[in-house]
């Protein structure tokens, strides 16, 4: 019943949480414009929100994501292109607020890292049904002379 | 097959342990600045009840120095206070402080509460120099050099150990520098 219970209320939770995240943007930060408004909230979906860390800029109740979030929107206005409000939050917060890191030295084991593993997984099992497929066909079919004469004296017992 | 293969998950397995276990004894909120070995942004704050100076690159100049981004409603600077107040008693070094994000008289009574450590402070209202230095909350506390080019920065209230451990000793070093 306690489990149940416990269930029940992270369910909760979490429900709650997402009706939260919705309520991160606040009405007076949305662009009149909705084009640009629309570039504001994909540049601000791949932003990490630094405060916490698992939430985008976008999603973030934080004052400091909203802060984030209106330069991302007066960048825009002054006309800027996306790489370049990119930009301009990477010189102070580093690769790490890029929710989508690009592909570089130190990241690509991140991207490389899960299909080098499944290659590695898809190897080593290919190899282990080889084997035992021929570990399951002993000598291709033939018995040995002792196996033939093994059978010859056990039909012989059965034909009594 | 070779037995040696037989060992391999147990040593992939250790492998894990001992990355995940490393992993765990790191703060994820100590992100490490950018900025460091970069000279300080533009600065040029007002300073409360002062017209005739402001808080600006030019401060920072000839000295190494310390930038302290505190709030009135930024609890952990609660904690740092005293440790700030005994290092300008002690004449350590010198403390310049941000306020972040604060309303100027909820700062200045806290100043007038606690006691004011700093040598000059920069009142950053709107927090847009505090982006500019890429802070991600508060207290941080920069370490700049002679030149004015950040150096290092301190995550979280700084504590006689920090300060003994790691800041005294870079200070000192720093200080060396021509």
């Amino acid at each position: 019943m306690m489990r149940v219970l416990q269930g029940l209320s992270s369910l909760v939770a979490c429900a709650l949480s997402v009706t939260l995240a919705f309520a991160a943007m606040e009405p007076d930060e949305i662009l009149s414009d909705p084009a640009k408004e629309k570039r504001a909230r994909g540049i601000t979906k791949e932003l990490r929100c630094v405060v916490c860390q698992n939430q985008s800029v976008d999603d973030s109740d934080a004052p400091l994501a909203k802060d984030i979030r209106l330069i991302v929107r007066e960048r825009i206005m002054a006309g800027e292109t996306d790489d370049q409000v990119r930009a301009f939050v990477v010189a102070r917060y580093g690769q790490y607020v890029l929710l989508r890191p690009p592909l570089g030295v130190d990241t690509a084991l991140i991207w490389i890292g899960p299909f080098a593993l499944l290659a590695i997984a898809l190897g080593v099992a290919t190899l282990y049904l080889r084997r035992a497929r021929v570990a399951g066909d002993p000598a291709n079919g033939k018995l040995s002379l002792e196996e033939e004469q093994r059978v010859e004296a056990l039909l012989k017992d059965d034909g009594r | 097959m070779n037995r040696a293969v037989l060992f391999l998950p147990l040593a992939i397995f250790m492998g894990l342990v001992g990355y995940f276990a490393i992993g765990l004894t790191r703060n994820p909120s100590e992100i490490r600045s950018v900025l460091v070995d970069k000279p300080l942004p533009a600065i040029d704050l007002p300073v409360p009840d002062r017209t005739d100076i402001r808080l600006d690159n030019a401060t920072f100049q000839g000295k190494v120095s310390l930038l302290n981004v505190f709030a009135s409603w930024c609890i952990a600077c609660r904690v740092e206070h005293p440790v700030l107040l005994r290092l300008a008693s002690e004449k350590a070094i010198p403390i310049y402080g941000l306020a972040w994000k604060d309303k100027p008289e909820e700062m200045k009574a806290w100043i007038a509460e606690l006691g004011d450590p700093y040598s000059l402070i920069g009142d950053d209202a709107k927090g847009r120099t505090a982006i500019d230095l890429g802070v991600t909350g508060a207290p941080e506390t920069f370490v700049i050099d002679r030149k004015g080019k950040i150096r290092y920065k301190f995550v979280g209230p700084i504590d006689d150990y920090a300060w003994e451990s790691t800041l005294k000793p870079l200070i000192k070093l720093l200080e060396a520098e021509p």
